[in-house]
């Protein structure tokens, strides 16, 4: 367990996970694209607008777990002041708030033909753009606030906010009357979305996780290379 | 010594937590209504201060059977069910408004029971399945 505080070993190790996910990246990415374009069939109602969804659906998810994530290291640094984790999510940070931004600009594309939109002031859309300033912010208070102390503390004030906003990103749809229609996947109930749309959706989300996983290890391994070169320019 | 820091740490994070949950619990309980994004006919029916000017939405389902319309208006039941109003609007709707389906109307409330609709919106439910089942499905209701 302790090795893991080394960063030499880390960066090694992270070497090591880069060159796996990148082979896997491309390969995924293919056969994803391929299941949600070609093979996976049109929607009852919507037509091919659907597709949308492959893209859509992983981006927002993944949006809302790499905000929990980077809230939960903001607070580790926080409470135990463990200087390795800023670079954990400071590189997580910008690939979240990319996702949401795609989230929602999918979102708009999908509105239009379908509900006859491009927007909503719904609760699900509006706290939706809510985590977006979340991001923003959180990224702002560690690139801009010079003093270390500060800028942790900043973060953590807007981890635990942006925390209460994910869960009521995850309830919106529950609690109050929204355009965006509720979850279709859901751990206690039964899913209503067809099994031949299931596995792009799978699939697709799996060559996102990927591809995340790359620039993060890159963006990550960056940020080692330039804490040890301290005259290159710090993120 | 470090564990007594710690501690205090993570008591001003519990208290913010907790001071953050009750501050948007407040918040949400000024804005209340403003935070639904439409109406039900059952809350129109039920409400007290019925304000006429004021643009409203209102959702649920179009009624099987009750779209009619001619060349300058399009007119239709939104149901929850319990309770109908009737909808009419003059305009062209999205794609995918239909019978059966999910609707949002934008506009002003004429009275309790009739609803004058600037802007329609269709409501997307949480069902995705391919064009095949569908029939399979009707079948089903029927």
């Amino acid at each position: 367990m302790i090795k893991f505080l080394n960063p030499s070993y880390v960066f090694k190790l992270s070497g090591k996970l880069l060159s796996l996910f990148k082979a896997v990246l491309l390969p995924i990415v293919v056969v994803g694209l391929i299941f949600s374009l070609f093979l996976s069939p049109k929607d009852y109602i919507q037509g091919d607008t659907v597709r949308i969804m492959y893209i859509h659906v992983p981006s927002a998810w993944i949006s809302l777990l790499s905000f929990a994530a980077i809230s939960f290291f903001c607070i580790l640094n926080f409470l135990f002041k463990l200087k390795n984790v800023t670079l954990i999510y400071k590189s997580l940070a910008p690939i979240g708030l990319t996702f949401n931004i795609i989230a929602i600009v999918t979102g708009s594309i999908w509105g239009q033909p379908t509900w006859g939109t491009w927007w909503a002031w719904d609760a699900r859309l509006t706290s939706m753009l809510i985590l977006m300033f979340f991001y923003i912010a959180f990224i702002f208070s560690y690139k801009f606030i010079n003093n270390s102390d500060r800028s942790i503390k900043a973060c953590t004030l807007i981890s635990v906010l942006g925390l209460i906003n994910l869960v009521i990103i995850k309830y919106s749809v529950e609690w109050w009357s929204t355009l965006h229609q509720p979850s279709s996947i859901s751990l206690t109930r039964e899913t209503t979305v067809h099994f031949s749309m299931l596995i792009p959706l799978g699939l697709m989300l799996f060559a996102l996780i990927m591809y995340v996983a790359v620039i993060f290890l890159m963006k990550y391994r960056i940020e080692t290379i330039r804490i040890k070169r301290k005259g290159i320019r710090k993120l | 010594m470090l564990f007594k820091k710690v501690k205090i740490r993570l008591s001003i994070l519990l208290t913010l937590s907790a001071i953050s949950v009750f501050l948007i619990f407040l918040v949400f309980k000024v804005l209340e209504d403003n935070v639904l994004y439409f109406y039900s006919p059952s809350e129109i029916k039920n409400t007290n201060d019925l304000n006429l000017n004021k643009k409203i939405r209102v959702g649920g389902m179009v009624k099987k059977g009750s779209i009619q319309s001619n060349e300058t208006e399009i007119k239709f039941v939104v149901t929850d069910l319990n309770n109908e109003i009737i909808v009419s609007y003059s305009g062209t709707v999205p794609a995918l408004f239909a019978e059966g389906k999910g609707v949002v109307a934008e506009g002003r409330l004429r009275d309790k029971k009739f609803f004058i609709a600037k802007r329609i919106l269709a409501k997307h439910d949480e069902n995705y399945m391919p064009p095949e089942l569908r029939g399979n499905l009707n079948k089903d209701a029927k």
